[in-house]
């Protein structure tokens, strides 16, 4: 299934990507799966996107969890913690 | 709309005539403005790049003030976030929110505020003389977020 993935700001710089679409088996459901297949490309990608680091994310503009599933044409976008107002 | 998203700077004046206009039942109007600073965390910021995620940002925002009506018996409100590059005494952020009364309007006024600075998706980059930085978020706005959290019951 393709996914279309944003990565905004301080992330967008860490990875060298504003965001690209993916086509991801169905077996990656979730936010969660799709963390770990992004950071299985190693680099930045492993360190940015590692456990532990402050990371939000968004599907189809609302905030979501890890196990928030992933479906065919979602737009999951990954962010830092929000720093507006 | 009660949320616009610009780059443009606003006039808070005019915005809070034309809320509370021809509406008599108005009598408290309630507004905050989050103005740019010269420094942060010590060091100096000559100027300020305000970041977000268009489509998500408005939802969010949205969300936030439809959340406040809720809590609170306000009649009207409104949003302005500015974007792009700021400096030094610029505008960032106005929100205005008008009801009957002084008490609701204060407090659905900050509880925007907090939310916006915790679950809407702006981001902040800032110049210093030692480079461009992200600004980090701060544990005093979740906490200051989490204030309006229902309490939880504790079986202990």
């Amino acid at each position: 299934m393709k996914v279309r993935i944003l990565y905004l700001a301080s992330l967008r710089e860490q990875l060298g990507k504003a965001g690209e679409d993916l086509e991801i088996s169905p077996a990656t459901s979730t936010v969660a799966g799709l963390r770990t297949l992004l950071m299985a490309r190693g680099g930045p990608w492993q360190s940015a996107l590692a456990q532990g680091k402050a990371l939000r994310v968004a599907v189809n503009h609302e905030m979501a969890q890890p196990a928030t599933p992933v479906k065919q044409g979602d737009e999951i976008a990954f962010f830092p913690p929000v720093t507006g107002g | 709309m009660p949320v616009r998203i610009q780059t443009g700077d606003f006039d808070a004046g005019a915005e809070i005539a034309a809320l509370r206009r021809g509406n008599p039942k108005v009598g408290a109007v309630a507004s905050f403005i989050g103005v740019c600073r010269d420094a942060n965390d010590g060091d100096a910021v000559s100027t300020m790049t305000l970041e977000h995620y268009p489509g998500m940002t408005e939802k969010a925002l949205e969300k936030i003030v439809a959340e406040a009506q809720n809590r609170w018996s306000v009649m009207d409100i409104l949003v302005v976030h500015r974007v792009g590059e700021l400096k030094p005494t610029d505008q960032i952020v106005l929100v205005v929110v008008a009801g009957a009364h002084r008490g609701e309007a204060f407090a659905a006024c900050e509880f925007i505020m907090d939310y916006l600075k915790t679950r809407a998706p702006f981001w902040k980059k800032e110049q210093t003389p030692s480079g461009a930085r992200w600004v980090e978020a701060r544990t005093s706005d979740s906490e200051a977020a989490q204030r309006w959290e229902p309490p939880k019951s504790s079986a202990a």
